[in-house]
């Protein structure tokens, strides 16, 4: 197998995939206005019909739709196609409160499995490969997603899901799993077990990992890659658009490939919500393109990244998206300053400290304290009071340079952070506002 | 001629020091010495054992951070002036002692015996010695 799923469409010269896109737009808006009044009474408040879009030059005319608008039509009323013809439904956590429920018509999985596929084969992967699926199975797209593209590739697929670390070191080892699928914070808590196990990267198979789910730092990938001796791909998706695999990375790792045959993306300001050039940093905008039973019109993701069309080494011509420092919705603002998460663990993990942290915002005396939990390790550790506290005014420049405020580190003993086999949870909000 | 030290990372925060003990106490550990550095967040604790690959095992698979430091029992006679005397030749010679704590001898001992940590124990053992002040070793420590 070669280093396209499907070479064609993966490298169709740029003024075809655009063409594809206008083709497909089209149609997508007449199911939308034929089959989805919801978004249709939304254009008709904008005195627009489906005969005012000719192109994706007119995209810019239509109306945004937003999580608020998911959490006001919930759960049928973004739906374009009755019940009875669709299969599956998906829903994210809910964790930041608004559930996302999702429907799939059997085309919607396929496409979805597709691009999955795709993301499978740019990470090295072929029908050779025996992929062990430690995302989450159930409601969560993560498990679904790549067991669905992993199969579709005709690779060995081994649906572990996520828990019981030990046994999927068992499976990667006697298995001889070759590429490893979960979110990175798993990944590395995997990894960290593997190395208290007295495992070496040699020790184990894998070649390559598909990380996501989750933002995660340049340093955390160098890190999973070296403990664990294999190439750390992100993968990029939302469960409103299908799950994972919405974009993804390849060999070059520098920027995630958006699959511009099923989505076009548009870069907003988010306070305007005008469109930005390319190369603009703003909030990342999809139009689904071959969506059946969840179709959505310029669907505000609150992901915030940049776009470009520089030809990649890898030959692969649809547009990248550079990989997230965080979600919007992960920001903190913290006495004025935004934090994102990613950017503390960037610090730490310069500076020699693991990957496990926890940061716990409250509000004392109306003034909001930032303290970063980090775990101990015998590599930071000295019988040296001195050189101990040392180290801690080390990182707290750290990440004073970092953050532009000041954060409070406590050290404290080894796994008593919680690990995640999912999402990681690194923020506690005290916060009281 | 030196000894081998065994600090441990604790968080302060109550149970955790106990949480130690009682791991050392349920594998039969002897402790022959030790002191305590705290600040508000963390503390470590220096211990001086007998058994010290038997001890560093413990720790570890009861999950502390602990690491290995070489420092000097030095044997300081039970007499008033006995530690300035040391210290005084510590001193002479230009060498810092980081800290320093006394561990158990034996009751009937003339001695005491005091761990210090040193910025070069090679140096601090050699002008100690020199002037005739007897450093012990593992063997003699768990003699005593």
């Amino acid at each position: 197998m070669g280093k396209y799923f499907q070479p064609e469409i993966e490298t169709m010269p740029h003024e075809k995939i655009h063409e594809l896109q206008n083709e497909r737009l089209l149609k997508q808006i007449r199911h939308v206005w034929d089959n989805v009044p919801y978004y249709r009474k939304k254009m008709q408040e904008k005195g627009l019909t489906p005969d005012d879009i000719r192109s994706q030059d007119d995209l810019y005319k239509l109306p945004f739709l937003s999580k608020a608008d998911l959490r006001e039509a919930y759960p049928y009323g973004l739906m374009g196609k009755p019940l009875k013809d669709c299969v599956r439904i998906q829903s994210t956590s809910g964790t930041t409160g608004q559930r996302v429920v999702a429907f799939y018509t059997p085309n919607d999985i396929k496409i979805w499995e597709t691009m999955c596929a795709r993301a499978i084969v740019a990470a090295g992967g072929s029908n050779e490969s025996v992929v062990q699926v430690s995302y989450g199975y159930g409601l969560f797209t993560g498990g679904p997603g790549l067991n669905g593209g992993s199969h579709m590739l005709g690779s060995l697929t081994i649906p572990a899901s996520s828990g019981n670390t030990d046994r999927q070191i068992m499976f990667i080892k006697d298995l001889q799993a070759t590429i490893l699928c979960c979110t990175p914070s798993y990944a590395a808590f995997i990894g960290e077990r593997m190395k208290e196990m007295g495992m070496k990267p040699d020790d184990i198979p894998l070649k390559a990992g598909i990380f996501g789910a989750e933002a995660w730092s340049e340093e955390m990938r160098r890190d999973i890659e070296a403990t664990m001796g294999i190439k750390a791909y992100d993968i990029y998706g939302l469960t409103e658009l299908c799950g994972p695999g919405v974009s993804f990375e390849c060999e070059d790792q520098h920027g995630m490939h958006i699959n511009e045959d099923y989505f076009i993306a548009e870069i907003i300001d988010p306070k305007t919500g005008e469109v930005l050039p390319e190369g603009s940093t703003g909030e990342l905008v999809f139009t689904t393109l071959e969506k059946e039973a969840f179709p959505l019109i310029r669907y505000r993701t609150r992901d915030i990244t940049s776009l470009t069309h520089e030809p990649c080494p890898c030959g692969r011509t649809h547009v990248r998206m550079t990989k997230l420092k965080g979600r919007t919705d992960d920001m903190l603002i913290i006495r004025g300053v935004n934090v994102f998460p990613s950017q503390i663990e960037t610090v730490l993990i310069n500076q020699g400290y693991p990957a496990n942290y926890q940061i716990i915002v409250d509000r004392v005396n109306n003034t909001d304290t930032l303290d970063v939990r980090v775990e101990m390790t015998p590599e930071m550790f000295t019988d040296n009071l001195g050189e101990v506290n040392r180290r801690q005014a080390k990182l707290v420049d750290g990440l004073r340079s970092m953050l532009g405020l000041t954060a409070k580190v406590t050290l404290v003993a080894p796994k008593t952070i919680v690990r995640s086999e999912g999402k990681a949870v690194r923020v506690i909000d005290n916060r009281k506002i | 001629m030196s000894v081998k030290q065994i600090s441990v990372f604790l968080e302060n925060r109550p149970g955790c020091l106990h949480e130690m003990t009682k791991a050392l106490a349920d594998a039969n550990i002897d402790l022959r010495g030790l002191s305590l550095a705290e600040t508000s967040d963390f503390g470590i604790v220096r211990l001086i054992v007998d058994d010290v690959l038997g001890t560093a095992t413990v720790l570890k698979s009861a999950r502390f951070v602990a690491s290995l430091t070489d420092v000097l029992a030095v044997e300081v006679p039970n007499v008033p002036g006995g530690l300035n005397r040391v210290l005084e030749l510590l001193d002479g010679a230009g060498i810092n002692v980081e800290y320093m704590y006394a561990i158990l001898g034996n009751k009937k001992s003339e001695s005491a015996y005091m761990i210090f940590r040193v910025d070069d124990n090679a140096k601090a053992s050699g002008t100690l010695e020199g002037a005739g002040v007897k450093i012990i070793g593992q063997e003699e420590l768990s003699a005593l």
